[in-house]
């Protein structure tokens, strides 16, 4: 449904464009009139919930799924109904798909084999490739003696060996343990940013879509709701959806006040009105939510501002030019070792605040406690406003 | 699983009257097929177990061994047959929609449930001078004007020779074939095909390097469960097939029912038994030598499937 | 193999309407099909068509002139019944059908009964000579049909069964051959059902007092009834369809109807036969019918090829 502006001429050529493309299943349209363009040597992540359609729309570009409307192009060729084995793409399976009769030498030569290389050519690309993803001591294991992380890499191997235009990876680390993960997560940026090929990733972990991508995709129920980088993802999500998928935050409803003068003011239920800039059209009395993420509050114990100023702030929030203050009550924590979760509600009105912070010294930890009461304050500058 | 002596008096009803039957009615009369393989006749009934081996060297006189290469010849060639027309209907049944997928194996699972006898005379119709094969074909010849270029049609002689019995022996274990075929194709991952494709391999490519290998047992199973039976088929070259296509089964129930030469009978029975043994045999070695092959035997599993 | 080419002529149908919206066109007659989609490429859809057509149609044509009203029944010549009231009336095949009948019944009670107990053996107890047992249970599955048909036929010679008997146990010998080659799949059918059984329900009842007889006959046979059914009509259609062994077995005043039906056809093919045959296809194939559907709720088509697939998928 959100159409992704064609890149200037001045960044990287594209290399799939994908064109209002639809797929439709008995009962649920799984791809509902999507538009992508993902650029050459980048690192692109289709991240959303299960069920939105990006497993469905990696298999389309990959061939094994033909569309019910729209097309895909790579290239700039038309490929919307050219079979897998002509495209230039290639896939890692979810469940890395090893041929079990074969030996790993085996697999991965096996595309090198159908189009008709030399024997020579084959064997010095094949363990090029396995010292790549460093597995060169097992290719003639079979696939069911290696380990999970062995196995991956093999089909990374077999997929990276026929030097593909696009990789697409099915969720290649969902089966892995967590600190495989990790390594792994690495070990993929690192060959990606090494081969310069194309990657294109399917997920539904955001932490890794985060930390692997160039560019991400979220999608929800068959459509894009934003393509971004992570940082522009994660500071200017452009619904209440991609705010909240993409790490935590806190949403506080309300209504335009007034939509006069170069700032938007905001009447927030329990929090009194906030002066916002707004970069799009508002009518008054419409809804929005502002949300804040919670490493952009600061929290003190209300104690230390001394009884006047806490006595004032116990019936409302204070919101000044350029800042919000606001009294709560610790209701929650959560101890994470690096960082701390905490849950706080507003004394005024019971709005849910979650706050995190590092715990930058030893103290830290112990500086508050449930039932503290306590101060938030945050700059208006970091809120999001979003309408929808 | 408890051991048979906390419950002797129970473990006994249980099993005594099977074991009794198994013994009594199955392996004493192969054991006594066995020993009169070894007899010779003394008179009309009289038979003497002598231990003579007259009987087994008889059965690889030029004669017999002609008949016997000839039964192996059919039984290897309507397996091949059998097995070429049934992959690709297990592969199209393995493949179609759930909704489609019980009502197409019902249909080709039907023709063997109904009497195998009864199957072979319906070929009898079909196949003989004055039957619908021929028939259409006249028609044919006839629409087509041949019968003014060549004369009148001259019907195809279809029964009573070699292609009779061959087509008759696939016609009957036909479905036989499809079922262990199906189940193993059935149980391939699919994302295995889609790699493969996904590599730049074609259809057929991949057909070739990575279904066929991957179904292998279940065309193992397949072949043992046509080749076992054709080879001891009696009634398909007997009624389809005449004098001219003369099998071991034939041999065995002549030597039995007409030329009451029962001990040169019991011997050529007992060579195909033999023979089947060392069939199975030969598929427990392989199916071993594979993974931790399985023991269960061709129409056990037909059997299931009934 | 598996060419899409078609539908590029989609793309030549695309139209642009307002709003930007491309709307395409359906080509009905040649959607692409998928690359795994193999259930609807053309030359398997011919090739099974095929293969079904030549399998059904000379059943289905036996059937339909079974009422063709022509002796020599080769060309068709009317519609008649005639020759069902002919096969009615026709005394000794109407003695071969009931003897069918009755050694099918006789043989599958017993089958039934001796294979359940087997199996129920099988599972629960540790003996020696299990293994051998296994092993020789499975050789009636497994032996050619003319070997067995041999081996009954000189037992029932060689020990002296009583021949001119009178006419129920004239049939004995039949029943025991049947039951011989019937009773290994019977046991099969429940030995299948019994690994599925769970033991806490057999513990739990041994916990509240009840005997091992009990046990038996509340727990574990209600448990085996799906299988008793299904191995009940397995041996019945068995029995009755047999032929090779039974030709051996039987004595030549004893005739079953596949028997009599080989007999009748080696003279002619006349309707008559057709007729006989047709009977003996609908009970058989209605019997079958009503065994899967029995089986249907209890065990899905996955348990009972359990067995087939744990051969066929090994790879």
């Amino acid at each position: 449904m959100t159409t992704m502006p064609v890149q200037g001429q001045n960044g990287p050529p594209t290399v799939v464009r994908v064109e209002r493309l639809r797929k439709v299943f008995p009962g649920v349209v799984a791809v509902d009139d999507v538009d992508l363009d993902i650029r050459e040597g980048e690192f692109f992540a289709l991240l959303g919930p299960s069920g939105c359609g990006k497993t469905t729309l990696l298999r389309m570009i990959a061939g094994l799924e033909i569309p019910d409307g729209g097309r895909i192009l790579i290239d700039g060729a038309d490929m919307t109904f050219v079979p897998p084995n002509r495209r230039p793409v290639n896939m890692v399976f979810q469940s890395y798909a090893l041929f079990p009769h074969m030996t790993v030498a085996e697999n991965v030569a096996y595309g090198l084999k159908v189009e008709g290389l030399p024997r020579e050519e084959i064997a010095r690309r094949v363990d090029e490739v396995l010292r790549l993803v460093r597995l060169e001591g097992l290719a003639a294991r079979r696939p069911e003696a290696l380990s999970g992380g062995q196995r991956q890499r093999v089909a990374l191997a077999r997929a990276l060996v026929k030097r593909p235009r696009v990789l697409l990876l099915d969720e290649p680390l969902s089966a892995l343990d967590a600190k495989l993960r990790e390594e792994m997560q690495l070990e993929l940026s690192a060959l990606q940013a090494r081969l310069k090929i194309t990657f294109v990733i399917v997920t539904h972990d955001q932490d890794e879509a985060l930390s692997m991508a160039d560019r991400i995709a979220v999608m929800r129920a068959g459509c894009i709701e934003q393509v971004d980088e992570p940082e522009g993802l994660y500071e200017r999500p452009v619904n209440r959806f991609v705010a909240s998928f993409i790490g935590r935050i806190n949403m506080l409803e309300g209504a335009v006040r007034d939509t006069t003068g170069d700032r938007i003011v905001v009447d927030v239920a329990g929090m009194g009105r906030l002066p916002l800039a707004a970069d799009m059209p508002l009518t008054r009395g419409q809804a929005v939510t502002l949300a804040i993420r919670p490493e952009k509050i600061a929290m003190r114990r209300l104690a230390d501002l001394g009884a006047p100023a806490a006595n004032g702030l116990r019936q409302r929030a204070q919101v000044d030019a350029d800042r919000v203050v606001v009294a709560a009550r610790v209701s929650e924590w959560a101890y994470y070792g690096d960082i701390s979760y905490m849950v706080t509600h507003t004394l005024a009105a019971g709005l849910r605040l979650a706050v995190v912070f590092a715990n930058a010294t030893r103290e830290t930890v112990e500086a508050f406690d449930i039932g503290d009461e306590v101060v938030l304050s945050w700059r208006l500058a970091d809120m999001l406003l979003l309408t929808s | 699983m408890e051991s048979w002596r906390r419950h002797p008096w129970l473990f006994a009803g249980l099993l005594l009257p099977g074991l009794g039957w198994l013994v009594a009615f199955f392996l004493a009369p192969l054991f006594l097929v066995w020993l009169m393989s070894f007899g010779e006749k003394r008179g009309i009934v009289e038979i003497e177990i002598t231990w003579t081996l007259a009987n087994y060297a008889r059965a690889f006189a030029p004669v017999y061994l002609e008949i016997l290469g000839k039964t192996v010849w059919i039984a290897v060639l309507v397996t091949v047959i059998t097995i070429v027309v049934a992959y690709p209907v297990a592969f199209a049944s393995a493949f179609s929609s759930p909704r489609v997928r019980p009502w197409l194996l019902l249909a080709v699972i039907l023709p063997f449930w109904i009497n195998m006898l009864i199957r072979t005379y319906a070929l009898i119709a079909v196949f003989r001078t004055r039957g619908y094969v021929n028939f259409t074909l006249e028609w044919i010849w006839n629409a087509l004007g041949l019968d003014v270029l060549f004369g009148p049609y001259a019907p195809l002689q279809l029964l009573y020779n070699d292609f009779a019995v061959i087509f008759g022996i696939v016609y009957v274990f036909l479905p036989f074939a499809v079922l262990p075929l199906y189940a193993a194709i059935e149980r391939l991952d699919r994302s295995l095909i889609e790699a493969s494709l996904d590599l730049g391999a074609s259809q057929v490519r991949t057909f070739l390097s990575v279904i066929l290998p991957l179904t292998t047992p279940g065309i193992v199973s397949a072949v043992i469960l046509v080749f076992i039976p054709a080879l001891g088929s009696f009634l398909i070259p007997e009624l389809l097939g005449g004098p001219n296509a003369y099998m071991i089964g034939n041999v065995i129930a002549a030597q039995f029912k007409k030329a009451n030469d029962w001990p040169f009978g019991a011997a050529l029975s007992f060579l195909l038994m033999y023979a089947t043994f060392g069939i199975l045999a030969l598929r427990t070695l392989l199916a071993g030598r594979r993974t931790g092959g399985g023991h269960a035997t061709g129409k056990e599993e037909a059997g299931t499937w009934a | 193999m598996g060419m899409t080419g078609g539908m590029t002529k989609d793309m030549a149908g695309a139209k642009r309407t307002g709003g930007g919206r491309l709307r395409f066109r359906r080509w009905r007659w040649r959607r692409p099909v998928a690359p795994l989609d193999y259930g609807r490429r053309l030359w398997l859809r011919l090739w099974v068509g095929t293969v079904l057509v030549v399998l059904h149609a000379p059943i289905v044509v036996l059937m339909v002139f079974s009422f063709n009203n022509s002796k020599r029944n080769v060309v068709w010549r009317g519609f008649t019944t005639k020759y069902y009231v002919k096969a009615w009336h026709n005394e000794s095949l109407f003695e071969a059908f009931t003897n069918s009948l009755v050694i099918a019944a006789v043989s599958t009670v017993l089958s039934v009964i001796i294979g359940a107990l087997v199996a129920i053996a099988l599972w629960r107890f540790r003996f020696p000579g299990k293994a051998a047992l296994d092993g020789a249970m499975a050789l009636p599955l497994v032996i050619p049909e003319i070997c067995m048909g041999v081996a009954m036929m000189v037992f029932f010679a060689r020990i002296g069964w009583p021949v001119g008997l009178p006419w129920p146990l004239s049939l004995g010998s039949i029943i025991i051959a049947h039951v011989a080659f019937s009773f290994p799949f019977v046991a099969v059918v429940v030995r299948g059902r019994l690994a599925g059984f769970h033991r806490e329900m057999e513990e739990a009842a041994r916990d509240l007092g009840a005997s091992e007889w009990r046990i038996l006959v509340d727990i574990l046979l209600p448990w085996l009834r799906p299988a008793l059914v299904a191995g009940a009509l397995l041996a019945f259609t068995l029995s009755l369809d047999d032929f090779v062994v039974t030709f051996f077995t039987a004595g030549p005043e004893t005739v079953t109807l596949p028997v009599k039906i080989y007999s009748m056809v080696r003279f002619s093919v006349t309707p008559e036969v057709n007729a006989a045959s047709t009977v003996l296809v609908l009970i058989t194939v209605l019997v079958t019918a009503l065994a899967l559907w029995m089986q249907r709720p209890e065990r899905l088509a996955g348990k009972a090829a359990g067995t087939v697939a744990d051969e066929g998928g090994r790879a």
